[in-house]
């Protein structure tokens, strides 16, 4: 199998001219810097020593963080930038979904518009000719065919780009996050036209973030992550690997906005001292979700911390997990009126679950000293998404000790993207002339 | 470099295309759309013959001199709008150039060759001057046409790649460039006369002047016509010097000039290239 595109040890370092934005010929000949004002003076490596290759007829799906380097190597591969070091080479005719409808004059018609495109894109004015039908066709814009391009919609423009590229009938065909565009049925044609490509053994090279396209689709996936090549092979043992790394990260970044909201909630003197607050007004403040902490202070909650089934501190869970929330307690004084609460909310401010000790029928005896409280979770079914936490220890009448609004974030994931808050625990079942296939 | 000239032949249909719509873009609409393009060189024709007919009275009394004027006015219009155009050619392209695989030069090559579409046609009001005026020009130094405007062809592609390039890292220079061309404009004799005695004594400055030689060229072969042997011998003048016997209609020893010209305008062209072909590789960064 011969490879239709091979990257061999491929760097690529931008160049930031001096952090400006533009010279300007007069600074650089009263700084006499002209020859140095054309010399890049910082850079930042795009691709570092990346090799690939992608065999003829294969697809590749390129993966990877925003930054990581998935469009440079794109560019490169279509030719479009010259990379620092290493060799790009490429067998047969090359077309490039990077940008559709790049290079419309607005002021022309669409016929007009889709002979220089075509041409732009390699193609003689006869290839256009017998194509033009095609392309109309597939773009449906038969009616609108012969007005300028500026009356069109941003979904017709692309359209037609999408639709001009693709009828160039090239050996390989690099796709860079386009299918965005358009609507359902649009993407769908989109699709059929690029397994129409690989039934015909032409070679694609994806770079997307829908990483369900990939699996579906792709013949193996690159991982880029910041320049660098971390992996290359099964679409779905590269995109787990990178989802792990993801999640390893998010973490990172919860642990950090959860160092803050504690620095906030231990800094006594950000705590609102109140006064007894009556139960509606708490019921009130439920729906105004603002972070903050406000409270007497007679009981304190002095840490959080949120643990799955292994007991380890985490903040990213998987729908159905274990999971416990601690809280932490000390109270300067005895009590003997005490009411333990927690509450979760979207990222949308929805209130999704709200219990406490009181509604649960625990009678307050006494509280002295520190203490631990948990609850545990057994198997939290939220959706995929990101939630916050209420956390609070108040009285039976409402009013708090000390009320954390909104602190901590925690991370829901999900292999399944369904939809709405909550998954109920469910199955499907099938009378025996309905059959589905397993995915591939 | 000779690799990247060589592969351009490849992408003249492209620029064919293009040139075509650069042109329906802007005579898009109506007939009128073609003669807007001209109200500029029009009005500065009207006001000129206005003011050194009228006002200042021309010192070399040439008749008619609107049509004097007008013949040097056009090709500078084409010189100096393709400048214009090419300099902004690479930003208000940028989008192709960092999104397909494109060969920049190609830009302003077409800001270039939209201009000279733009010239021809300007010449058919040109015709239409004559007819009006009942003026005839000398139908033999017509031969000469199509060398005056291969010359500034290539002079004008060499300029307008460099200027090209070089606005992408340096912006102000469109700002400069405008600046310069009206200079240069009236350090030109186009809508003064270049065998006045006034001109005659700065001769070596002028001489240093490229376009002073091409606009020359345009007003002895459209405006005036040679003069006969019997003329020359009356004056006290030598006669014609004879290139490979054909006749010269220009005036004395200026043949040699446009020649020179030309082979520095080939000179100019290789550098502009060189420049634009240098600078390449961070076109697709900086736009």
């Amino acid at each position: 199998m011969t490879s239709a595109i091979e990257l061999v040890d491929v760097t690529k370092v931008y160049r930031r001219y001096g952090g400006r934005q533009f010279a300007t010929l007069k600074s650089a000949l009263l700084q006499r810097s002209i020859l140095r004002d054309l010399r890049p003076e910082e850079t930042f490596q795009a691709l570092n020593n990346v090799s690939f290759t992608v065999p003829r007829g294969q697809t590749l799906g390129v993966i990877g963080r925003n930054g990581s380097g998935k469009s440079t190597a794109l560019k490169l591969v279509a030719g479009i930038t010259k990379p620092t070091s290493g060799t790009v080479t490429v067998q047969g005719r090359i077309s490039a979904l990077i940008e559709l409808g790049a290079g419309f004059h607005p002021e022309i018609s669409g016929r007009e518009n889709v002979f220089i495109n075509g041409i732009m894109l390699g193609l003689s004015r006869r290839d256009v000719q017998e194509r033009f039908d095609e392309i109309v066709e597939f773009a449906e814009l038969r009616e609108f065919i012969d007005a300028p391009v500026k009356t069109y919609s941003s979904g017709m423009y692309m359209r037609l780009g999408f639709a001009v590229a693709i009828h160039v009938d090239p050996d390989v065909l690099l796709v860079d996050e386009v299918l965005a565009v358009g609507d359902e049925a649009f993407t769908h044609k989109c699709l059929d036209k690029f397994a129409e490509f690989k039934r015909r053994n032409k070679t694609i090279l994806l770079v997307t973030h829908s990483l369900g396209l990939v699996e579906r689709f792709c013949d193996e996936a690159l991982w880029l992550d910041k320049g660098e090549k971390r992996g290359q092979g099964d679409p779905t043992r590269m995109i787990g690997a990178y989802m792990t790394d993801v999640e390893r990260q998010e973490e990172q970044l919860l642990v950090e906005t959860d160092a803050r909201a504690k620095l906030v909630a231990t800094d006594a003197s950000s705590i609102e001292r109140t006064g007894p607050v009556d139960a509606g007004t708490v019921a009130a403040d439920m729906t105004q979700a603002t972070e903050g902490r406000w409270g007497s202070g007679g009981v304190e909650i002095t840490g959080v911390a949120l643990s799955g089934a292994d007991g380890q501190a985490t903040h990213i869970f998987h729908t159905g997990e274990q999971v416990t929330v601690r809280l932490s307690i000390t109270a300067a004084h005895p009590v003997n009126d005490f009411v333990f609460g927690v509450g979760i909310f979207n990222a949308e401010g929805v209130f999704v679950y709200g219990t406490n000790t009181e509604i649960e029928e625990h009678e307050p005896d006494e509280l002295h000293g520190a203490g631990e409280v948990r609850i545990v979770f057994d198997a939290l079914n939220l959706v995929e998404g990101t939630y916050k936490l209420d956390v609070a220890v108040h009285r039976r009448d409402g009013a708090a000790y000390d009320y954390h609004r909104l602190l901590y974030t925690f991370r829901m994931k999900s292999r399944i993207k369904d939809v709405g808050i909550y998954r109920p625990a469910h199955r499907w079942d099938f009378s025996p002339a309905i059959r589905f296939r397993l995915k591939p | 470099m000779w690799t990247n000239l060589a592969t351009l032949v490849r992408y003249r249909g492209l620029i064919r295309s293009l040139v075509a719509r650069e042109l329906t873009a802007r005579y898009r609409g109506s007939v009128l759309g073609f003669f807007w393009s001209f109200v500029n060189p029009l009005m500065l024709l009207s006001i000129y013959s206005f003011v050194f007919t009228q006002i200042l009275q021309n010192k070399d009394d040439i008749q008619p001199y609107a049509l004097f004027m007008f013949c040097g006015l056009l090709p500078w219009t084409w010189f100096s709008s393709s400048l214009n155009e090419a300099a902004g050619s690479l930003i208000s392209g940028s989008n192709l150039i960092r999104k397909v695989l494109f060969p920049a030069e190609v830009l302003p090559i077409v800001s270039v060759l939209a201009n000279m579409v733009h010239f021809f046609l300007g010449l058919l009001i040109l015709a239409a001057f004559f007819v009006g005026l009942k003026y005839t020009p000398d139908w033999g130094d017509l031969i000469w046409f199509p060398l005056v405007v291969v010359i500034q062809l290539i002079l004008t592609t060499g300029l307008a790649l460099a200027l090209a390039a070089l606005t992408v890292h340096f912006r102000d220079i469109r700002d400069l460039l405008s600046n310069l061309l009206t200079f240069w404009f009236f350090a030109t004799p186009i809508i003064y006369y270049y065998d006045g005695s006034a001109v005659q004594k700065w001769k070596w400055l002028f001489n240093l002047n490229p376009f002073f030689h091409l606009s020359v060229s345009y007003q002895e072969i459209l405006f005036f016509h040679p003069e006969s042997a019997v003329e020359r011998t009356a004056k006290g003048l030598p006669p014609v010097p004879a290139i490979l016997s054909i006749p010269s209609p220009f005036i004395e020893g200026h043949l040699y000039w446009l020649l020179v010209l030309g082979a520095i305008a080939v000179c100019v062209f290789l550098a502009g290239y060189w420049l634009f072909d240098r600078l390449r590789d961070s076109f697709a960064e900086v736009v």
